[in-house]
């Protein structure tokens, strides 16, 4: 930008005006000559991420709109409202405002239904950026702290959700408020306490609606908002991680650049996100709180599900058999401590430890812009695709009943199989997964060493068949050979008997050089060795038929 | 008699004797049901051979499992005695009776060949016969047009969602047993299931849930099941399962094939 | 922080020098040609549409643009034609509105991309990264200086200052603790609170209070309840609307026959083969009250704990550990049920404080 006075010849007056003024007095010129042009690699997984950051756009602007319309009181009222069946009920202010928004306000529905399709879609929107985060390694140095963010970022999400689930103070919601009391009360020391402070007093009396509406408004989308900023700040400084591929290095960015390709792709995705929220909000019917009718603790219904990422907890209530401790007066519910605390805390923790755990174990400290591809790191993926089985296990245990509904299999059984399946299915998980990433490696060193089949079949002068391999696309190939060894402490492989170095010699260190040298290293090598990389006739065509014994090299 | 049996052997001979049957079949119904039409009128008249016409129908179609004098059969069947003619139209008209097989418990299917207003009566009258209990509501009882649908709603609340889910979806039991959806009873059933408690539901006798009562329920069930969904469609309205799963299928999947078409490569012109 | 000076490479030369992966861009030597406006990047990495794709994605572009306007036309006219107010017209303005709104902006979204797909040039650009870490000098220079800024404040040396300062801050930080006590009410007997119900009290007149039909209110004649393998959810009388009380104090009812009830009911709490047990679930607390005549379970929806109602209401299935509390009750001169005491033990999910007071109770003699 011009300093002061001075007009770009280029510029359109119209531009350089307001421009002009605002460098004058904020100097931005400097941030956008680094920043407009700052480049953003692209791949459609990156964007997964976009998904929960424009929903948290979305539930803020619909979010607002319901405020004006909603009253948090548990005052008692008899409804006199447009539905027909509940005319005459007696309800709590919280719940008659939000039939009045379903059915009194234009577009009220539309906006309580966008609302917590777009609480769903931020959810998931987080777990799938969560997911592509974790198993391509882009949580490694320099972006510990950001992965840690994103953490609390879902743990407070859930939090949200949970305050936000129970305002309409329907029956549905307050079959979740009631369970969330039973854990709390549940707790030890602390139980009683944490539950009569939440709720004013006794279960439920007549606060918690007021206290839950000024966390789920102003206290936790506050810190929401700030942590998301931070988020994306650190994105900026950061710079994207890109997946691997021809002239990408842990060196550069290569993609397009912020102005103007990337913003119309974000603006594009902020009005898909937008739009297919639009979509379901419209077209399908959720929390249809006026078929629930009005909360009282003394009714309930069959399938009273919490929304989808609460699943997993409710499916660890279920699957937990009887366990109660009774000691000195005191009582230790098990039944209800276990799976509440457990399941969450090893998720979570596990989440936020993982990075630090891998760099402990493969003492790799050095910065990582070029992620991996899952498979070129076959630990993490099967350790991943486990926690996610464990995760799924909890989850369709949530909705065991309707699964033996559905599905007409007898409820105990669903129960007694999740049971079995909660320890069994992890494992075989991170076995399968592990093998699949093998697999997959095998494939790329075949690709790399042999070439790609091309499906044409050649005889030979002297009547042997052969199928001609062709070299793969130079893009593809980059992307593959973008594969590194995951690293291993150096001295982890002493022989026994050799000296270890130092910090791997107590029983710790020997753990930890025994742990590394499992999870690091390379099992698969792309180069084959008898392949120099200059495709000489031969290399490029390898035998089909009668002369398999040159594919063993690639699967020693 | 050589081309007789030549004929028999005629490839399309089975199905000429199966549309004979199916023709004869035709016949009979046609000729059936006016009858029973004539009968409508005679029982409308007050006749009274009811009961004998119904442990006819006992003994042919209920009798294997309930015992000839229904007094039950260990294992197969419960004694049907005292268990009133409206225990005997709920079960035959929903085509739980008489059941194909044994199982968790007798789902809801087409009503046998046999079931028409005049059997179910007749039947009726007779394990009335047996030891009285609930009879047959009347058209006016389970009227949904003169039930309140908002104290309807507060007792179906209060009694029945916690088994047939909020609007009568239906809902997993202990040991496969389940409640079944109330989407397809109607309303004399709702109130018959209600005073008989059929398998493992409860009774809700008249004495406490007065007919009255019984009647808004009916009012709200029947009213709540034809109301539209405001929202779109309404995912079975079973309630959070069927709307995560939406979520996931529906908008992840779609908001990744955004993200697919957004960054795709385009083929290059060499 | 890095600083961010990454610029973007720029060859010196006009051609743009090929990036690798790229294929030689055929529409490039155009690019030179007179009709090129000026200011238009010619760069490595920017690979310009050639017009023919250009054009064609203005215009589609630009058809989803004009969609997107008539769509927001279409919304803002459906909010003033169609009024709601039932389920029929709610129906039809959310479809409207709705519908309007996602066909607007799916076709923005659509148009956006066409736009950067098919008229904004292909792009390959490289910048160059930094390592996050700054240099050595820069690091010793901030430690330096943050020494000597703690020195000349004289925060290191004038322990007085420091300590008082500290001592200044803690009840400050104390103070926002002190204004959060007043969320929980007054009292602090907590567990007093939870072993107790409203069928302890007697009623204003001094009598047993009676069970009440849930959703009619209606007192029970223990005579009406008659039929065996009848349920009823049932609330105390004068308080069917009062959530706290409902919270702890919500029945069902259940009538047996006299030959299925088992020892672990106690019979001296029953009358007439009717039984009171609390709905409310021991686990969590959810309102257990599936319950299936033939088996006499009553299942709790939210978790699936099993209680055999024939049997004291004992766990045979699911996560809870307790049975469901029973109520003692009878019949008053008229006939209708009322309760004779409270429960024995506290009804509801478990607490730190509970202690095991089922074997209380039997130590000193009852059955709980």
């Amino acid at each position: 930008m011009s300093p002061s006075g001075g007009p770009d010849a280029n510029v359109p007056q119209a531009i350089a005006g307001p421009s002009g003024f605002l460098d004058d007095r904020l100097g931005a010129g400097n941030f956008l000559k680094r920043n407009l042009r700052k480049v953003f690699p692209d791949h459609w997984s990156f964007l997964l991420g976009e998904i929960a950051l424009y929903s948290f756009i979305i539930l803020l602007l619909t979010g607002t709109f319901l405020t004006f319309f909603f009253k948090p009181s548990m005052e008692h009222v008899i409804y006199d409202g447009a539905y027909e069946p509940l005319k005459g009920v007696g309800m709590s202010a919280a719940y008659a405002s939000s039939l009045e928004i379903s059915f009194d306000v234009r577009g009220g529905l539309l906006m309580r239904q966008m609302h917590h399709w777009a609480a769903l879609l931020f959810v998931a929107g987080m777990m799938v950026h969560m997911l592509r985060v974790f198993f391509t390694g882009a949580y490694r140095k320099p972006r510990e702290l950001n992965w840690l963010i994103g953490v609390l970022l879902l743990t407070l999400a859930l939090a949200e959700g949970l305050t936000g689930y129970s305002l309409p103070d329907d029956l549905l919601s307050g079959a979740g408020l009631r369970i969330t009391e039973g854990v709390a009360i549940s707790l030890p020391l602390v139980g009683t306490w944490i539950t009569f402070f939440l709720f004013g007093g006794e279960y439920p009396g007549e606060d918690v609606i007021s206290r839950f509406y000024s966390l789920h408004i102003l206290l936790i989308p506050g810190i929401l908002l700030a942590l998301i900023s931070a988020h994306m700040i650190l994105m900026w400084v950061q710079k994207h991680t890109q997946m691997p591929g021809k002239g990408r290095t842990n060196n550069n960015v290569v993609g397009a650049p912020f102005y103007p390709a990337f913003m119309a792709k974000a603006g594009a995705y902020f009005m898909f996100t937008f739009g297919v929220i639009a979509l379901l909000g419209t077209f399908a019917q959720i929390n249809p709180i006026w078929i629930f009718g009005p909360y009282t603790p003394a009714d309930i219904s069959a399938g009273s599900q919490p929304d989808f990422y609460m699943g997993f907890l409710e499916g660890a209530l279920r699957l937990m058999p009887s366990w109660e401790i009774n000691f000195l007066g005191f009582t230790l519910p098990m039944s209800v401590l276990i799976p509440a605390l457990v399941p969450m805390g090893i998720i979570m923790t596990g989440l936020a430890v993982y990075p630090f755990a891998e760099r402990w174990i493969t003492g790799d400290n050095r910065e990582h812009h070029v992620v991996d591809r899952p498979r070129n790191n076959p630990h993490r993926t099967s350790i991943g695709i486990s926690a996610i089985t464990f995760y799924g296990v909890l989850w369709l245990l949530g909705a065991n009943d309707e699964i033996s509904w559905v599905f007409k299999v007898s409820l105990n059984w669903t129960t007694y199989i999740g049971r079995v399946l909660i320890f069994v299915a992890p494992v075989i998980a991170y076995i399968v997964t592990y093998r699949i990433c093998l697999g997959l490696q095998r494939k790329d060193a075949a690709i790399i060493g042999h070439g790609v089949e091309s499906g044409v079949i050649k005889r030979l002068p002297h009547g042997e068949y052969i199928e001609v391999h062709v070299p793969p696309s130079a893009d593809i190939e980059a992307h593959m050979r973008g594969k590194e060894p995951v690293p291993v402490l150096t001295g982890a492989d002493t022989e026994p008997g050799g000296i270890p170095p130092k910090g791997m010699r107590g029983p710790i260190g020997k753990l930890k050089a025994r742990m590394s040298t499992a999870y690091g290293g390379e099992k698969i090598p792309l180069d084959d060795g008898h392949h120099d990389g200059h495709h000489d006739g031969h290399g490029d065509e390898h035998a089909a038929v009668g002369a398999g014994g040159d594919d063993k090299s690639i699967t020693r | 008699m050589n081309r007789i049996t030549a004929r028999r052997r005629h490839p399309l001979a089975r199905y000429a004797v199966l549309l004979l049957t199916l023709g004869l079949l035709g016949v009979a119904y046609t000729l059936a049901a006016p009858t029973s039409e004539r009968a409508d009128a005679a029982i409308a008249s007050g006749r009274a051979d009811d009961v004998a016409e119904g442990k006819k129908l006992f003994e042919q179609s209920c009798a294997s499992c309930h015992g000839l004098n229904a007094e039950g059969i260990a294992n197969r069947g419960p004694s049907l005695v005292g268990v009133g003619a409206a225990s005997v139209d709920f079960q035959v008209s929903s085509g739980r009776m008489p059941l194909a097989q044994l199982g968790a418990q007798a789902p809801r299917k087409k009503p046998a060949p046999w079931v028409n207003e005049d059997t179910i009566r007749q039947l009726g009258a007779y394990v009335q016969s047996l030891g009285g209990g609930p009879t047959v509501p009347t058209q006016e009882m389970v009227d949904p047009a003169k039930g309140d649908k908002s104290k309807g709603g507060q007792l179906f609340r209060a009694n029945c969602i916690q088994c047939h889910n909020f609007v009568g979806s239906g809902g997993a039991l202990t040991q496969g047993k389940y409640a079944p959806p109330l989407h397809d009873a109607t309303p004399r059933q709702i109130y018959e299931a209600m005073v008989t408690g059929p398998q493992a539901m409860p009774v809700f006798n008249d004495s406490i849930i007065t007919p009255e009562q019984k009647r808004d329920m009916i009012a709200y069930i029947v009213g709540v099941r034809e109301e539209p969904n405001p929202g779109g469609a309404g995912l079975g309205r079973i309630g959070p399962v069927t709307e995560g799963l939406v979520a996931w299928i529906v908008g992840i999947s779609l908001l990744a094939l955004a993200a697919i078409w957004i960054t795709a490569k385009r083929r290059q012109a060499q | 922080m890095t600083d961010n000076k990454h610029d973007i490479e720029q060859p010196e030369e006009r051609v743009p020098r090929r990036v690798i992966g790229t294929p030689a861009p055929a529409a490039s030597t155009s690019l030179l040609g007179p009709d090129e406006t000026p200011g238009e990047l010619s760069v490595a990495g920017v690979d310009l549409q050639d017009e023919k794709t250009a054009k064609k994605g203005e215009k589609l572009a630009a058809l989803c643009f004009t969609i997107t306007f008539l769509a927001g036309i279409a919304f803002v006219v459906s909010y003033v034609v169609f009024q709601v107010g039932d389920l029929e017209s709610t129906q039809t303005s959310t479809l409207a509105l709705g519908g309007s709104l996602t066909l607007a902006l799916l076709a923005l979204a659509s148009g956006l991309v066409v736009w950067v797909r098919m008229v904004m040039p292909k792009y390959k650009l490289i910048q160059e990264r930094h390592a996050m870490a700054s240099d050595r000098e820069t690091r010793s220079y901030v430690g330096e200086t943050f020494l000597q800024g703690a020195a000349e404040s004289g925060i290191t040396k004038r322990p007085l200052l420091r300590r008082t300062l500290l001592a200044a801050a803690a009840p400050l930080g104390l103070a926002p603790l002190v204004l959060l006590r007043d969320l929980g009410p007054s009292y602090t007997n907590f567990d007093e609170k939870l072993r107790h119900t409203v069928w302890g009290e007697k009623t204003k007149e001094g009598k047993p209070r009676r069970l009440v039909v849930e959703g009619s209110g209606a007192p029970i004649r223990a005579a009406d309840f008659n039929s065996p393998g009848g349920i009823l959810s049932v609330v105390p009388e004068g308080y069917e609307h009062d959530l706290n009380a409902l919270a702890k104090a919500t029945l069902i009812l259940i009538k047996f026959r006299p030959d299925e009830i088992k020892s672990g009911t106690n019979v001296n709490w029953t009358h007439d083969g009717i039984v009171a047990y609390s709905k409310i679930c021991t686990h969590v607390g959810c309102p257990a009250a599936l319950y299936e005549q033939t088996t006499h379970h009553i299942l709790c929806p939210c978790h699936q704990s099993t209680f055999d109602a024939a049997d004291g209401a004992k766990v045979i299935f699911g996560p809870a550990a307790r049975p469901l509390p029973q109520l003692p009750i009878a019949v008053d001169d008229e006939g209708y049920l009322v309760a004779t005491a409270d429960f024995a033990v506290p009804v509801g999910p478990s607490f730190w404080e509970r202690g095991d007071a089922e074997a209380e109770v039997i130590e000193k003699g009852g059955q709980s």
